[in-house]
């Protein structure tokens, strides 16, 4: 059996590789990509500690629940990213500074 | 041996992390985004998590990264070209920053999971007989909790989920020109 904190050190390596594309890039579908990173590291620590759990199954079925959210949030952030496109002709979050056209 | 392939899915994973992230070229990334989703879905396996594996693969390989690439298809070329210009000034002021924040952070994380010295945490240690083994059938186990103790949270995940497609379909349409 792997040992619970390898798996929560990959989590946390990939958490912060997340967090550095969040703060850097200047592409709003990359920045997407790095909060998918952060939720994986999540769900992989979700995963690890299901494994001690065989009566309620709570990690497991809660990394299914954030499996979904995560979609959900990747539907609706891609479709306001095509929305600002179509507003601004640019997605690098710099450039977007009004709420009001 | 088995302990061999974890720690190869593991690489792999935090190498195409890395790469998705400081490659240029967003087609790149995005196809670097799906190899590391691919290799996290095998360290599920190891975590005895084999559905969740698969339902990562369904979902993210079969919906997400198919979104991704439609979202860059519809936007145009100008994204990459800004890309690339972005690319030409290596490690301004921003960058070093930023990275500066994020290996604190490691530091943090990687500190706190080496003091809690959790190699099977205390609070699991009662009952060894409850942990998952190889040969259970774990979507089984997951079926019958989710249409019993997690029935609330179950259709309230549905629900939030066709909420936000229904949203999502509603904002990126084409407004009709008056």
């Amino acid at each position: 059996m792997i040992p619970f904190t390898h798996f929560m050190l990959v989590g946390a390596i990939l958490f912060c590789i997340g967090l550095y594309a969040v703060l850097t890039k200047r592409n709003a579908i990359q920045i997407l990509i790095g909060i998918e990173f952060m939720i994986n590291a999540a769900i992989i620590n979700f995963v690890a500690a299901g494994q001690y759990d065989k009566d309620r199954m709570g990690g497991q079925l809660f990394a299914l629940f954030a499996i979904v959210m995560a979609a959900a949030a990747v539907a609706v952030a891609l479709a306001i990213i095509l929305k600002v496109y179509q507003h601004y002709k640019t997605i690098d979050p710099d450039k977007i500074d009004q709420l009001r056209n | 041996m088995t302990e061999l392939v974890f720690y190869i899915f593991a690489f792999l994973v935090l190498l195409s992390a890395l790469l998705a992230v400081t490659v240029s070229g967003l087609v790149r990334s995005i196809f670097l985004f799906f190899a590391t989703l691919f290799s996290a879905a095998g360290l599920y396996v190891f975590a005895l998590a084999d559905f969740i594996a698969i339902t990562q693969v369904i979902v993210y390989v079969g919906g997400v990264l198919v979104l991704m690439l439609f979202a860059f298809m519809l936007s145009d070329k100008d994204v990459l070209n800004t890309l690339q210009k972005m690319q030409q000034k290596v490690f301004g002021m921003q960058h070093i920053a930023a990275l500066l924040v994020a290996v604190a952070f490691l530091v943090v994380l990687v500190t706190v999971i080496t003091k809690t010295d959790a190699e099977i945490p205390g609070w699991m240690q009662v009952s060894p007989e409850k942990f998952v083994q190889p040969e259970d059938n774990t979507a089984n186990l997951i079926g019958v909790q989710v249409m019993t103790r997690y029935l609330l949270p179950f259709e309230l995940v549905s629900v939030f989920l066709m909420m936000a497609l229904v949203g999502a379909a509603h904002i990126a349409r084409k407004e009709p020109r008056s």
